[in-house]
């Protein structure tokens, strides 16, 4: 018996579960009664609300991974630069909320920012008037940077304690000052881990829409969103599919632009190099 | 100089831990008290944890997450290692293709995954809702599971597999005896990636399940009415649960690190 027929069960799993239910997905979105229709594609790109929803949703994950990592690389570069066995237990803490399901952390916010929430209780028992927070954009982004804020720390902790002392030693001793390492060698090092950073926060930030529907409310409604409603409680499949076409795209167009900036930094360094 | 910087530093690392873990601690402590809105404390009560055992769906949610995590994982785990072993000694080519495959539902958004799913059940007439959610948990863990297995495959030797046969071993025995037990913390980081993912869905499960609830659809549909004090009491259950048994299992790897670290000391100053 050959070894790869070990794999047959799960290759036509595959096929089932993985391939046809892509191919689902573009039938519903090109066919129409057994006729390629350009319909549905048309209504996705020539509907203005869609297009500004679209360009919202690209706005609100760019905010929110750019907050990610103007608030994550410092605790990344300070627990690189502690003692390894306290940085280990710190670490953690700041790991764990990400194994803790994303729908109760949204619903912690819900009750602190809800009229008759926890913040409202502060400001009045402090005398101050209520504030009316839920369903603003800037509590959807604030919620979406909470949520998201492990996965950027995360990739770019690991990245940041292996590189090698030596470096930054030599920095030194050549006459470098410490903004000079920083800049020079510490971030062009620290890359991979940026770039995987912000991968693993945008792309889930564009394409969200529990946080969005709990905290925005119908409001501001992100592409996430937009697509729910049309599959779910509209049953319109076909434009929904459309738009969940456009969204991979998206995220297909985010993975390689990232991956050649990742690519283009390596190739810097070596010039520099040598 | 120095002592004012580290000190920025603590209070820095000391901020961001507050923002990450205030709304937890403050969830946890107005699950301590019964009332319909937040904006008074009205005392210590037990009301929400009553309100809580009382309230039958959620547990049912509870028994279908917990029922469809380990199943999910358990067929993963077995369908992946196989996978992963067939992959591993195909032809080039082929590998490449199958391992591309492999990756799309990492790569595709949760979102379009669920959808695909819905399309695909709601075309053939599929209606369990929990058996679709079953199917949609094994195939999204399956990537997971076959690349945490094929890192150990590529460091362990053929040889292995190829003596046992020579010395008489069908390739099931071969297999179960030598290949897997060298492999094995593969599966069982697999394993326990696969559980983990399963158990804290929601998107993909959202759209495929068509109905039938598991955690995290339970506490989205409550989440969407209100802010109602069970659920109050049902996260806090949940983060004292997830955080101790994470707090274990760090520490734990921690303390083997430090014991490895310290063996190998001891062998380098041999």
């Amino acid at each position: 018996m050959k070894r790869t027929f070990f794999s047959t069960p799960y290759i036509v799993w595959m096929i089932i579960f993985i391939v046809v239910p892509m191919l689902f997905i573009f039938y519903s979105a090109f066919i129409q009664d057994g006729h390629f229709t350009t319909e549905f594609v048309n209504q996705a790109l020539e509907t203005p609300l869609y297009i500004s929803v679209l360009i919202r949703s690209i706005v609100v994950a760019l905010i929110a991974t750019a907050l990610c990592l103007l608030i994550g690389y410092p605790v990344a570069y300070i627990l690189s630069n502690m003692k390894k066995s306290t940085a280990a237990i710190l670490s953690m803490f700041f790991i764990l909320p990400m194994w803790m399901n994303f729908l109760l952390r949204t619903y912690a916010w819900q009750v602190i920012l809800a009229d008759n929430g926890v913040l409202n209780m502060l400001l009045t028992t402090l005398g101050f008037a209520k504030g009316s927070f839920m369903y603003t954009q800037g509590a959807v982004l604030l919620v979406t940077v909470y949520n998201f804020l492990p996965f950027m720390i995360l990739p770019i902790y690991t990245i940041l304690s292996k590189i090698d002392r030596s470096h930054i030693e030599a920095a030194h001793d050549l006459g470098a000052n410490s903004a000079n390492t920083f800049f020079k060698v510490v971030l062009p090092l620290s890359v991979p881990g940026v770039v995987s950073g912000i991968t693993m926060v945008f792309i889930p930030a564009i394409t969200t829409f529990a946080i969005s529907r709990l905290i925005g409310g119908k409001k501001y409604p992100l592409y996430g969103d937009l697509i729910e409603d049309k599959i779910v409680a509209s049953g319109n499949l076909g434009l929904g599919s459309v738009l969940s076409i456009i969204l991979l795209v998206l995220v297909i167009i985010s993975i390689v632009v990232m991956h050649k900036m990742e690519a283009e930094q390596g190739n810097e360094e070596g010039g520099t190099l040598w | 100089m120095k002592k004012l910087s580290a000190f920025l530093k603590h209070s820095y690392l000391g901020l961001v831990l507050l923002f990450m873990y205030a709304p937890i601690f403050i969830l946890i402590l107005f699950s301590f008290t019964d009332s319909r809105t937040m904006s008074k404390w009205q005392g210590w009560s037990f009301g929400a944890y009553e309100k809580l055992f009382a309230e039958r769906a959620v547990w049912v949610a509870v028994q279908n997450s917990i029922t469809i995590a380990i199943i999910a994982a358990v067929v993963a785990t077995i369908m992946g290692t196989f996978a992963a072993i067939g992959i591993h000694s195909m032809k080039k080519r082929n590998r490449m293709l199958v391992e591309n495959v492999t990756q799309l539902p990492m790569v595709n958004p949760d979102l379009v995954t669920g959808i695909s799913f819905m399309l695909l059940f709601t075309a053939i007439g599929f209606t369990s809702g929990y058996l679709r959610m079953l199917i949609a948990h094994i195939t999204f863990n399956l990537p997971y599971v076959i690349f945490s297995v094929m890192p150990r495959l590529r460091q362990s030797s053929n040889r292995l597999y190829e003596a046992a046969m020579d010395l008489g071993c069908t390739p099931m025995i071969a297999l179960t005896k030598v290949v897997i037990p060298d492999i094995m913390p593969g599966i069982i980081s697999g394993f326990i990636l696969a559980f983990t993912l399963s158990i804290d869905d929601f998107v993909i499960s959202w759209f495929a399940a068509d109905g039938v609830p598991n955690i995290s659809i339970y506490v989205y549909s409550i989440a969407r009415r209100g802010i109602p004090s069970h659920i109050n009491a049902l996260s806090a259950l949940m983060f004292v649960v997830v955080a101790t048994l994470l707090v274990i299992v760090n520490l734990r790897s921690i303390k083997q690190e430090k014991e490895a670290e310290v063996q190998a000391r001891k062998l380098r100053s041999k």
